[in-house]
């Protein structure tokens, strides 16, 4: 019999005075039960809507039937099918505007918990089972995997599998790029990602940490070394600023650099730690996506006592996932939306004291479609505090542009790539990712990751 | 050569603050430019802290650090012996110094920026410049590469603010001398604590001589991910890891560059106050 509650199986979770002052996960996930009532509430839809809204395309009605019958194991199997990182995107996709959103359930209550699903499966999984390994016959050609995030993981993986040497170059001491120095622990434990990368380790693939491509090795020098192609997925690293008056005070950061000393070097434990990260009681944080909301679910969690989210726009356009915001205004956070810096103030020692705002209002839409804010005479007020996070968006690093020569990009900074296989303007070289796309969301990475490895497989056969 | 991973292959101890450490890293020592730096990181809970490269050798593998014990990180590195490894140690990074061209170089060092200045001498000295080197220490006690510099200068000259050994004064009234002596260099290259480097730069302003320096900030990933190394420059924001760190010395904003330096001095001295209880085997 279907479950015809209209309303998703609640998923246990900390809560909200508790989880704001540590780093474990917030949402604990549902047990065997929970997710085979939960999966009972999917009708099976002969037309699958959702699996249309998945950017990868997951058989989702098939896994969910899996989870029905109690075969979490099978269903896990499913949905690696079409998807590389189901205990990852489980977590952090965006549900609610990708396959949720389609789920004919979602009609007159709360659509099928898609997303909490593919969680339960995958953590299943993780505790329960042991991944066949699949049979590989070696090809004998060597191809290089330029970062370790989510695009290149998929990417190696798919290519050790096909029989290539992969080796991925790494910039940073650990694996995992976006997942493991941006998203925090407490929305995605890093002993997940680091499950991922063992898992490709024992198909092979060999991971060079500690190698800044186009600085200690060059994509030429690559192909000089006898690799036959190379995957670039740099992802979107460079911050962006505002450029008002005061962003170089102390106590400014970009959301780059303050989750990276938060979540990579683990400065929430300092000093058995080493990297310090400094805040005072009040911060804000400029921005309404989800970097901006880990900035602030972060920095009230270090001890700060009022967080304020600056962000110009109204909540109906915030970017970040729905989620995220619900679980930041649950945790405390404030939310200052149609609210806009214009300068941030500081002390004659250089150090931050306050930001300066203006109120907006919605306009037109723009471009986007989304609602233009502009600005509201004389509505200028200050919020006194020590510091400013800037979450306002990445580009991607110019670095590999600047030292490839050949490699075509826009003007924005992304590599012009072909969306069906990622393949650039020079021969052998593919991109995919947030270096291609900007920056964009897990899933979009790895699906692009997984398209280059067909691609490069096909053109090395 | 059977050396490990960034093993330690010299260790020498150029004074009580300063040690000079070479360590095995083929890639980085194969691309390796003077005026490029490398990360590095002692151990799983440790900082990325950035350091110039000093030396580097194509053929051993060795790349050559100098540094000072100014932190925890700093002092924790300066306990290491030959045959320990560093985990990380990643570069080079930075763009490295445009240095074709010239006729007549000042290179000026103070204290540690002694070791960043002198691998642009040689390579100055090597391409054909006349090179003069001045260099500024305390006291006597600290001055370091003195023979290293000889060797690779046609003036050298070391100057302490006592007076302990050769020149008494500072750096700046050197070579402010050595101009007004008729020294028509075409370049400056002042390395060294940024209040120098400031007053180096003012005093070529005034002689209209181009002027380079080495920026140093606070870095965390060296590729320019973070924007936590950010300087002025000429009204601009520019990232110091990826954009420099060589910068024009005539448009720096060296006063934001001295505020900005001490946005983690108290939480430095924490831990530094941690690991010298530790080295004293107390526990924390
Ligand atoms: C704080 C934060 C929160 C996010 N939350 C979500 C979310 O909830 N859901 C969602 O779907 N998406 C989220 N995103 C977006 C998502 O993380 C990215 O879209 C995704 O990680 C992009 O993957 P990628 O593989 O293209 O690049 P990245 O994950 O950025 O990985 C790129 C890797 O390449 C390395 N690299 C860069 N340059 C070089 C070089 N020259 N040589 C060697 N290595 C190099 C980098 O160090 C990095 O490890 C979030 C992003 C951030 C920053
Ligand atoms: S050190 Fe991070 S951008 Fe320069």
């Amino acid at each position: 019999m279907p479950n015809m509650s209209n309303e998703k199986t609640k998923m246990p979770q900390q809560a909200p005075d508790i989880r704001n002052k540590n780093f474990s996960e917030v949402a604990l996930g549902y047990d065997k039960k929970m997710a085979m009532e939960e999966a009972e509430r999917c009708l099976n839809c002969k037309n699958k809507p959702c699996m249309n809204g998945c950017p990868v395309n997951v058989k989702i009605p098939e896994f969910i039937d899996l989870v029905k019958k109690g075969d979490f194991e099978g269903a896990y199997y499913k949905i690696k099918e079409t998807s590389s990182l189901p205990a990852v995107c489980g977590r952090v996709c965006p549900q609610e505007s990708q396959c949720e959103k389609y789920c004919v359930r979602g009609i007159k209550g709360e659509s099928v918990a898609i997303g909490r699903l593919e969680r339960f499966v995958a953590d299943y999984f993780m505790e329960n089972c042991k991944e066949k390994q699949p049979e590989i016959v070696k090809k004998g050609k060597k191809v290089a995997v330029i970062g370790a995030g989510p695009a290149s993981l998929a990417c190696a993986g798919d290519l050790a599998k096909a029989g290539y040497d992969v080796t991925i170059f790494e910039a940073f001491h650990k694996a995992g790029g976006v997942l493991v120095y941006g998203i925090p622990e407490f929305r995605l434990p890093k002993n997940i990602v680091q499950a991922e990368i063992d898992k490709l380790k024992t198909l092979d693939v060999k991971i060079e940490l500690d190698t800044v491509v186009g600085k200690t090795i060059e994509i030429s020098e690559l192909f000089d070394d006898g690799f036959e192609a190379v995957f670039i997925g740099t992802g979107a690293g460079l911050p962006s600023f505002m450029n008002i008056k005061g962003e170089s005070l102390n106590g400014v950061y970009s959301a780059n650099e303050f989750l990276t000393r938060v979540n990579l070097m683990k400065a929430y434990k300092f000093p058995e730690y080493d990297t310090p990260v400094y805040l005072g009681k009040n911060v804000a944080v400029v921005g309404g996506g989800n970097v901006a909301m880990d900035a602030a679910r972060c920095a009230k969690r270090l001890g700060a006592e009022k967080v304020f989210i600056i962000y110009r726009r109204g909540e109906d356009e915030m970017p970040a996932r729905l989620e995220e915001i619900e679980h930041a205004k649950e945790e405390g956070i404030i939310f200052n939306l149609l609210t806009n810096p214009v300068e941030i103030v500081g002390d004659e020692n250089g150090w931050v004291t306050g930001i300066k705002c203006i109120k907006m209002q919605l306009g037109e839409p723009d471009k986007s479609g989304r609602r233009r804010p502009v600005p509201i005479k004389d509505s200028e007020f200050e919020i006194k505090l020590q510091n400013v996070i800037i979450a306002i968006g990445q580009t991607p690093n110019p670095l590999i542009k600047q030292t490839t020569k050949g490699l075509e990009t826009y003007e924005w900074g992304g590599i012009i790539a072909d969306e069906e296989t990622g393949r650039t303007s020079i021969d052998g070289v593919y991109a995919g990712g947030d270096a291609v796309t900007g920056a964009a969301t897990v899933i979009l990475a790895m699906g692009a990751g997984k398209k280059a490895a067909k691609a490069i497989d096909e053109y090395l056969s | 050569m059977n050396f490990k991973r960034f093993e330690i292959i010299k260790k020498q101890v150029l004074n009580e603050q300063v040690t000079l450490l070479e360590v095995y890293a083929p890639k980085v020592a194969a691309k390796a430019e003077p005026g490029q730096f490398i990360i590095f990181r002692i151990d799983e809970k440790g900082e990325r802290i950035p350091l110039t490269i000093a030396d580097y050798n194509r053929q051993t593998g060795g790349v050559t650090i100098i540094f000072q014990q100014v932190g925890a990180t700093t002092m924790k590195l300066a306990d290491m012996n030959v045959g320990d490894c560093l985990l990380d140690f990643v570069g080079p990074l930075g763009t490295a110094s445009e240095l074709e061209g010239y006729k007549k170089v000042a290179v000026v060092g103070g204290g540690l920026g002694t070791a960043i200045a002198y691998p642009q001498a040689k390579k100055l000295f090597s391409l054909g410049s006349e090179v003069h080197i001045i260099t500024g220490f305390r006291n006597k006690e600290l001055i370091i590469l003195e023979d290293e510099c000889k060797k690779v200068s046609n003036r050298c000259v070391v100057a302490t603010d006592d007076g302990s050994n050769g020149t008494k004064g500072f750096v700046t009234d050197v070579l402010k001398s050595l101009i007004e002596e008729g020294n028509n260099y075409d370049l400056v290259i002042a390395i060294g604590p940024l209040v120098m480097m400031k007053f180096v730069s003012k005093l070529t302003k005034e002689y209209g001589i181009k002027t380079i320096v080495s920026m140093n900030p606070v870095m965390i990933d060296g590729t320019g991910m973070c924007g936590g190394c950010r300087i002025t420059v000429g009204g601009v924001t520019k990232f110091a890891c990826v954009d420099g760190p060589d910068f024009d010395g005539h448009l720096v904003d060296f006063d934001e560059a001295i505020m900005r330096s001490k946005v983690f001095n108290k939480m430095e001295q924490q831990a530094k106050e941690t690991h010298i209880c530790k080295r004293l085997g107390g526990t924390v």
